[in-house]
């Protein structure tokens, strides 16, 4: 103990205080039982020592550049509300056509624009922010919120969030309802400081649903922090399409918590994009519960300059006849680092289980770093299981081949780079936002 | 008056190595002509081929390519096939993730900024329309446009799609290495067929090949016989016949003591 203590002593934590959770709290009129989980959130957190290399899973991630006098203070808004027209519009253009369901837009963690059509609402959707749903719809928040999926108790940023929760969205389908148009939530911030968003879905029994959340900040000259938490609950034999796309500016450092919860014959097609931040450790867990239930997780990454990315994902199969599908690629060029770090886990006995998992790495210098570990952790006999991890570089064979249609080398590892990225980026169901990827893709290769 | 190809006293190897695989090798080819290169395995045609369109992976040591009266070894591969070269591969590479019609359509904008850095390059219903051309001239599948290039493709597709490439890009001087090898006999017949339907004044083909069938379809001007790295004999279409019938035995035996195993 006296050694964990001494290490506390000397890694420098958020300044934050339990002050700091009974302002938001009141701030908020929130209700007794939500300013009861802040707190405590916040007496875990105080328990718990900031995680440090020596803990298994930060081993490959050492975050102590971060200032937290920068990055540490909430990022709240004083003064003046920002202005939507700070988002560059590609970020809030529909996503098919001109049609979205809904649309939540918040810039430094306050709600500046709330559409949501009759047609959904009239189904018996909710959509809303989270404050607002934790009021509305009191009783379905308090039994989901931070209680099925992400738990204060998952670490040290996990109980942050809980006390600290600055803002978040909630998506609730009833039962049998389709949402026919997809959801967008935009999270925006253009100031310093630590926010940190929760989303929270909840797809009921044989519903259907597409989210798409979008994170992103401008350039910025001091640190921020983004320390998040998003949870997805798919019922029994419903279908929820989640896509979220992170594109924080170089002086974010985003610790998250992200886990799946998938019912009997549920379907859940999870899409990740990691392009910012100076450094992410995301936590991205898929846990099976129900008998056949599905999951499919998509990720792309793509490290330039001295960019961090550390990724952790599990496919947890707690059920019979489950299958999960991990495809993740990722680039790093530069001296960026990168690592995913995968892992397959089934209960005992569970029987006709499929698990698949593969990491794509593409090396784009001498200097930058990528880790792959895949791992497998299952407790019955007949089940089929795979995981790998590959790297490679650009071929020169490849470049030849395109070269000597007279592509100019340059356009050439643009066309490589993008096509190794393709099948991916086939997979998120919008064209516009398809040609947005590309585009950042691009400009990191050219940058 | 064509373009010409002129190969000089051509020595190269494989980037690395000491050993020398082409000899000093000869060999002019004008714009409008067919050429075939024949040659028992080993005897370094597909060397030459790659060393002509500037793969990397080659080491010229001595010699010269002249162009059209440009200096090839000055150019990298791309710069060889905007100045009017096209190799058609003999086994060409899978490029995942970028579709036949995307490539095309970069392989021709290339060309055009090269010419004019401001070109916006080839509006999309124009290029989809000459590809659709090019496809249907070919008897290709128009579905095949697309496909990621080459990836999943059958042998006799890869060969289908490398002409296409040929007959999109319309070079001066292509060189089809052994574009019959792996084919079965209808699907040389429709290759063979795309090459003859592209053939003209303004198109000089060198066709490298082991075999002698795929010149009853793309009728050669002349026949060269290369072995151990030069270019021992040159005739006309004759001398292909002679070395189907006597295979390359007679060619060892006459050129062993002037080419040193």
């Amino acid at each position: 103990m006296a050694r964990v203590r001494r290490r506390q002593a000397t890694l420098a934590a958020p300044p934050v205080s339990e002050e700091d959770l009974r302002q938001l709290s009141a701030r908020n009129n929130e209700p007794a039982w939500l300013l009861n989980h802040r707190l405590e959130s916040w007496e875990i957190y105080e328990s718990l020592p900031m995680p440090t290399l020596q803990d298994e899973e930060w081993r490959r991630t050492d975050y102590r550049h971060i200032r937290w006098e920068e990055a540490g203070p909430l990022a709240t808004q004083n003064g003046a509300r920002p202005a939507i027209d700070v988002i560059p519009k590609e970020n809030l253009a529909p996503l098919i056509g001109e049609e979205q369901g809904g649309l939540l837009v918040f810039v430094d963690g306050e709600l500046i624009r709330y559409e949501f059509g009759d047609a959904l609402a009239q189904q018996g959707i909710y959509f809303a922010e989270l404050q607002q749903a934790s009021q509305e719809r009191s009783e379905l928040v308090q039994r989901y919120f931070m209680q099925k999926a992400v738990l204060p108790t998952d670490g040290k940023f996990a109980a942050l969030h809980g006390a600290l929760w600055t803002h978040g969205v909630f998506l609730y389908v009833p039962p049998h309802v389709v949402a026919e148009l997809p959801l967008h939530v935009v999270n925006y911030v253009t100031k310093p400081g630590a926010t940190l968003g929760h989303v929270l879905v909840i797809v009921e029994e044989n519903a259907q649903a597409t989210l798409l959340v979008d994170y992103a900040s401008p350039p910025g000259e001091k640190q921020a922090a983004y320390i998040g938490a998003t949870e997805l609950i798919v019922g029994d034999a419903a279908n929820l399409r989640y896509v979220a796309l992170q594109d924080w500016n170089r002086q974010t450092f985003e610790f998250s918590h992200q886990r799946a919860r998938v019912g009997r014959e549920g379907q859940l097609d999870w899409i990740v994009g990691t392009m910012g931040t100076q450094l992410t450790k995301a936590h991205l867990e898929l846990e099976l519960d129900g008998r056949g239930a599905n999951g499919r997780m998509s990720g792309f990454f793509f490290a330039d300059d001295d960019q961090h990315f550390d990724l952790d994902t599990q496919q947890n199969h707690n059920a019979p006849l489950t299958s999960t599908d991990l495809l993740f690629k990722g680039a790093a060029k530069d001296v960026a680092r990168t690592v995913w770090q995968g892992m397959i886990k089934s209960l005992p006995n569970m029987q006709k289980i499929d698990g698949y998992q593969v990491c794509r790495n593409l090396l784009l210098s001498k200097d930058a770093r990528m880790d792959g570990i895949p791992g497998l952790e299952i407790e019955a006999d007949d089940v089929a299981c795979s995981h790998a991890a590959t790297f490679g570089t650009l071929e020169e064979e490849l470049m030849f081949y395109l070269m000597s249609r007279g592509i100019t080398r340059p356009q050439a590892q643009l066309m490589l780079i993008d096509g190794f990225f393709d099948e991916l980026l086939q997979r998120v169901p919008f064209a516009r936002v398809r040609d947005r990827l590309q585009e950042a893709i691009e400009a990191k290769i050219l940058s | 008056m064509g373009a010409t190809l002129e190969i000089r006293n051509l020595w190269a190897g494989v980037e690395g190595e000491e050993d020398a695989i082409l000899r000093g090798v000869d060999l002019t080819i004008q714009q409008g002509e067919v050429h075939a290169l024949m040659g028992p395995n080993g005897s370094g045609k597909s060397t030459l081929a790659n060393v002509l369109m500037g793969n990397p992976a080659y080491e010229v040591t001595e010699g010269e390519i002249f162009f059209g009266g440009e200096d090839l070894m000055e150019m990298e591969a791309d710069e060889r096939s905007r100045a009017g070269l096209f190799l058609a591969f003999q086994y060409p590479v899978a490029i995942p993730g970028v579709t036949v019609a995307n490539f095309l359509r970069q392989a021709l904008n290339a060309r055009l900024k090269a010419e004019d850095p401001e070109s916006k390059g080839i509006s999309v219903p124009q290029f989809v329309r000459l590809l659709q051309g090019k496809m249907s001239q070919l008897k290709m599948d128009h579905n095949f446009a697309g496909r990621y290039l080459n990836e999943g493709f059958s042998g006799g597709e890869k060969k289908r799609a490398e002409i296409l490439q040929l007959a999109t890009l319309e070079p001066k001087i292509a060189i089809l290495d052994e574009t019959d090898s792996g084919l079965d006999i209808d699907a040389l017949r429709v290759v063979a067929e795309g090459v003859e339907s592209l053939k003209g004044p303004e198109l000089g083909v060198l066709v490298i090949t082991h075999y002698q069938r795929i010149l009853n379809h793309v009728a050669p001007d002349f026949v060269h016989v290369m072995y151990g790295g030069v270019i021992v004999e040159s005739g006309g279409p004759e001398l292909a016949l002679r070395l189907e019938d006597e295979g390359y035995d007679w060619v060892r035996e006459k050129h062993e003591i002037a080419v040193p195993a």
